[in-house]
């Protein structure tokens, strides 16, 4: 690690002006809990940190009629500690609060755990599965990404040169859905996911069929997944053991991990399956309320 | 002859809690830690590293690095002094030095991944790190050997060139065994042949780390008349000194280390590091150098302790009696030989009476770092095997095992595994306290669906080490004493040394100031390791004590004379911090009075006491371990935990029970999930805390205690170590528990969730 400048801009364009001008060789800075690390470690030769926790856009947190904002610069503490979200967003404070520890918690970034674009981000796979919108500034304009389609491969995403995602739009939830994350680490906490899923479920009226579901699996490929089989193969299925079985089956098969020191292969596709169930069942009994 | 003592009950200040005398400095932040040393003109140095874990050396050139602007020095190998191709003695482990030297700063070959290569000092930290990523190497890559098996076979490349092997007392040329040892007792055959029934397993580990908070660091400076003073966290400045002298080839006295206050050690910050690199860089800037490890060099460059296997075979006849055991083991020694394979084979059997005993231990050399002591090291490692063996043979013959350890225990007279026999141990006081615990007495409890429980127990056991250690005491003229000693205070020794000097003094532990010097500055004192710090520095206070009292009872003498010379040293006698006329019992100084008076009576009252102990009371300890797994995805938790401890006599017992939850809390997480996960081609794959796993204060229930104090006679207060016995029963009580509560053993460490399922797939 080199000394490298800090600047904090105070309106997007500025932001956009620097980070454009210096290209690979600056970075945005919401919590710096990913950034200064990967500094240290020598990920990144940086000439300028940005800092973009003095710009309003991204320092708003929204609950309203149309659904939730976070800003790219709000930290997790703020927003599992919001009681509406809690009550409105359970799978996203489900993630947020198994981001690093207490401390990790009070400056890393819902946005900063996106952009990190860690497979085994903890807060992603929620965000896919309640359809979230990444809004992102750049040199030509704005434009509006699905957090389904932000992660491109480990550590790298869509956004291009001189561009910063601003805020994620969340989409109010409609009665009778529920939502739900569980990662599995072999620690209780301060640890990496071996194997995550994020499961959100639509019931019909009676709130005895599945009218939609969205699976997200966090850790077992080169990105977030949205497991389409396995979401999809419970449209318009009863509620049992047999259809819940079934989903988890093919979450499993959409499955594509790796082997290294965090797990195996077998050992990830088996935890998929487990926790698939596990959440189903959770997203249900949340649905239900 | 060794004097022995008579245990004692009436103690005034040995058993209470008072505040550690380090508690408030250490709390506030105010302590002053290794990174903490700052001196005028202070620069930094940093280390380039090999990227392999074995390869030629070809070339190193420093020409860029020293080019960079800010750099103000650059070394390799070639600075490096000469030095002796032979053992020495380094209180806990011998070393030779030529090899050390070559472990910390490559000259022909790397042996290990994070292998220093070169070193460059520079005025700021980023600019040396900077510039030593310039250093270019030109390296001819070597076969990797991460475990015994791949570094004993046939075709293996040999890591240490020229490296003789000793098997079992014959020279071998071009190997990287470098000892087979054997101890053999009784006939083990035969008694083989006698028993009813026989338990044999194979029990693999990987290395583990100590995983102290504080990463290594040191500070040297090298000054015109070649002394060269360090300041580094270290478990022993005497024997650090030792080692600089030989690596740096100065005499002892040339070298001041100042030992700083230590963030964990365990064994692992006995050997030095970085403390000959920062002198060398001093010598070549002629300014104070500072040197800080960061973790990934921690864990990849720093002492763990062995991975390897362990058989071991075990036969009772029809009633139950160990008649017979056998076993082998071969440890990772890492990249320079001394494995604790000695150690292991004197723990192997010691919780045991067993007539029949043998043991082959193997330490071999692998593209490792060099291990390092780890906190009773290489006895869990066999307690694991051996207690996993001893449950399962239970299992076999249909005994209950505690009922089996309580029927063959060891005992004042029984021969270990290496032939040494004991002294006053208890064995059999720590089992029958396991027995009537809280804990062993109390159900497990229903597990909620899908997750079930099991309880294991272990034993554990640790000899302990005496070795050398001075103190020397000032009465200051408020009534306190001052306490000079050489132990670096890693458990709260502080405390319990002064404690065993103000209970000899009758005077309260608040009054005595103890205070950790430089090797300029109090006798030799070796290592804080080996548990021997409140056993053998507590030991020389206690001495020193006694002599203080026989100096102030001349001082009391003159001050009843009156200059009248009717009053001799011997007509004074001394109790509970009070000195009296054995004449008249009336007449009589309290310690506090007295030390007021000095300034008129003599002057400065001072004393020494030095020992070296050649043996220390032997600690035995059982552990209680419920478990609950979660059979979809193997996680275990453990729920309930408890500790039984023969501690001989606890000084300080809350310090006591730190230690045993310290230990287990360890050894907990070497159960179920830490281990060096290797890379083929060498390195490890998890040099980070975040991948490393060892548990956090969520991963863990409150570990509960019960002291039992039987006390040795080699110690005046009756006490043993106590560090190091407790990450001695965690392996296979936890082991045992997985058994109880899923019917399978597990004989792979880690236990951890993805061998779990494994097990319960098959």
């Amino acid at each position: 690690m080199h000394p490298f400048s800090y600047v904090a801009p105070k309106t997007i364009d500025e932001a956009v002006a620097v980070l454009e001008k210096n290209g690979t060789r600056a970075r945005p800075f919401a919590g710096g809990t990913d950034l200064l690390v990967q500094a240290r470690a020598n990920k990144w030769d940086l000439d300028t940190v940005v800092d973009i926790k003095k710009i309003p856009e991204t320092m708003s947190l929204e609950v309203s009629q149309e659904g939730l904002t976070i800003g790219s610069g709000v930290p997790c503490y703020q927003v599992y500690n919001n009681e509406q979200i809690k009550k409105e967003y359970p799978g996203i404070v489900d993630g947020a609060l198994i981001i690093g520890g207490i401390q990790i918690q009070s400056r890393a970034t819902i946005g900063g755990n996106l952009c990190n674009a860690a497979p085994s981000g903890d807060s992603i796979c929620p965000l896919i599965v309640y359809n979230a919108v990444a809004h992102i500034s750049g040199p030509s304009g704005s434009r509006e990404v699905a957090v389904e389609d932000f992660c491109t491969g480990p550590g790298s995403t869509v956004l291009q040169n001189g561009e910063l995602l601003v805020k994620i739009v969340v989409p109010k939830p409609n009665a009778g859905s529920g939502t739900a994350y569980q990662r599995f680490t072999p620690r209780n906490e301060m640890d990496i996911a071996v194997a995550g899923v994020a499961v959100s479920v639509q019931l019909n009226n009676n709130g005895d069929d599945f009218e939609s579901v969205r699976i997200a699996l966090a850790a077992v490929g080169p990105t977030p997944i949205l497991a389409n089989k396995a979401g999809s193969s419970l449209s318009g299925k009863p509620i049992n053991d047999d259809s819940i079985s079934e989903a988890a089956s093919l979450a499993k098969e959409e499955a594509s991990p790796i082997s290294d020191m965090r797990g195996t292969i077998e050992q990830r596709k088996h935890l998929i399956e487990i926790i698939t169930t596990r959440m189903i069942k959770e997203a249900v009994k949340r649905a239900r309320g | 002859m060794v004097e022995t003592f008579e245990p004692k009950s009436d103690y005034r200040v040995i058993g209470s809690r008072p505040v550690r005398h380090d508690g408030f400095d250490k709390v506030t932040g105010r302590a002053i830690y290794g990174a903490d040393v700052k001196l005028p003109g202070l620069i930094w140095g940093a280390l380039a590293r090999s990227p392999h874990a074995h390869a030629i050396v070809k070339s190193i050139d420093t020409s860029e690095a020293e080019k960079t602007p800010g750099v103000l020095g650059v070394i390799t190998s070639k600075d490096m002094p000469e030095t002796e191709d032979k053992m020495i003695d380094l209180g806990e482990g011998d070393e030779n030095p030529r090899w050390t030297s070559n472990r910390l700063m490559a000259s022909t070959k790397v042996i290990y991944r994070g292998h220093p290569v070169a070193a460059v000092a520079a005025a700021d930290r980023y600019v040396a790190e900077e510039a030593a990523k310039k250093v270019k190497v030109e390296y001819e890559i070597l076969p990797v050997h991460n475990d015994v098996d791949s570094a004993l076979a046939n075709q293996a490349e040999i890591i240490i060139d020229g490296m003789v092997g000793n098997d079992l007392g014959e020279e071998v040329k071009n190997t990287n065994m470098a000892t087979h040892e054997r101890y053999d007792f009784g006939d083990v055959n035969k008694a083989f042949k006698d028993a009813a029934y026989i338990e044999e397993n194979t029990y693999t580990m990987q290395m583990v780390h100590q995983g102290y908070i504080e990463p290594q660091n040191a500070t040297a400076f090298w000054d015109e008349e070649d002394r060269v003073k360090v300041w580094t966290s270290t478990q022993g400045a005497f024997t650090a000194r030792t080692a600089l002298a030989n690596l740096l080839q100065l005499d002892v006295s040339r070298i001041k280390v100042t030992p700083c206050e230590i963030g964990g050690g365990f064994g692992g910050k006995i050997p030095v590091y970085l403390e000959p690199i920062a002198a060398l860089l001093s010598k070549k800037t002629g300014r104070p150098v500072k040197m800080v490890m960061e973790r990934t060099a921690v864990f990849e460059t720093t002492g763990p302790t062995p991975g390897g296997k362990v058989w071991v075979k075990i036969g009772a006849d029809n009633n139950g009696k160990l008649i017979a055991a056998e076993s082998k083991i071969w440890f990772e020694a890492g990249c320079n030989p001394g494995s604790m394979i000695g150690p292991a084979a004197q723990c192997i059997y010691a919780p045991y009476d067993i007539p029949n005993t043998r043991i082959d231990s193997y330490d071999v050399v692998v593209n490792k770092p060099k291990v390092a002591p780890y906190r009773a090291p290489g006895s869990p490692q066999v307690a694991y095997a051996m207690e996993s063996a001893v449950d399962d043979l239970c299992d076999k013959a249909g005994w209950d095992s505690m009922e089996f350890r309580i029927n063959n225990a060891s005992t004042q007279g029984t021969r270990r595994g290496d032939g040494v026999r004991f002294s006053v141990i208890g064995t059999k006081d720590v089992l029958s306290a396991t027995k009537s615990s809280n804990h062993w007495n109390s159900d497990l409890g229903t597990a909620p669906e899908g997750k079930v429980r099991g309880r294991g127990i272990s034993n554990g056991y640790w000899f302990n080490i005496g070795l050398k250690s001075s103190v020397n005491l000032n009465v200051n003229n408020d009534g306190t004493v001052t306490l000079i000693e050489g132990s670096t205070d890693i458990g709260g020794s502080r405390a319990s040394i002064s404690m065993q000097a103000a209970e000899a003094l009758g005077i309260p532990a608040e009054d005595v100031r103890p205070s950790i010097v430089d090797t300029d500055s109090v006798g030799y004192t070796d290592v804080t390791g080996g548990s021997r710090t409140t056993y053998a520095t507590g030991f020389a206070a206690w001495k020193a004590a006694n002599n203080l009292v026989d100096e102030l009872k001349g001082r009391v003498a003159m001050l009843w004379s009156e200059g009248t010379g009717e009053f001799g040293k011997d007509d004074v006698t001394f109790e509970s911090g009070v000195f009296w006329s054995k004449a008249e019992p009336q007449k009589s100084i309290s310690f506090k009075e007295l030390a007021g008076k000095l300034d008129n009576l003599g002057g400065p009252a001072i004393s020494t006491g030095s020992v070296d102990l050649e043996s220390a009371g032997d600690g035995f300890g059982m552990h209680i371990a419920d478990i609950e797994v979660d059979r979809a995805t193997g996680k275990t938790d453990v729920i309930r935990y408890t500790a039984v401890q023969d501690v001989g006599k606890a000084i300080h017992p809350s310090y006591v029970e730190g230690q045993m939850q310290g230990g287990a809390v360890q050894g907990i997480g070497w159960a179920l999930n830490e281990e060096y996960y290797m890379q083929d081609e060498g390195g490890m794959a998890n040099s980070s805390f975040l991948d490393y796993r060892m548990p956090t204060s969520l991963d863990l229930p409150e570990i509960e205690t019960v002291i039992v104090e039987i006390p040795t006679p080699l110690h005046p207060y009756g006490v043993r170590g106590v560090g190091e016995v407790p990450i001695c029963p965690p392996l296979a009580a936890i082991g045992n528990a997985i058994k109880d509560a899923l019917g399978v053993r597990l004989t792979d460490l880690p236990m951890n969730p993805g061998k779990i399922i494994e097990a319960l797939k098959k």
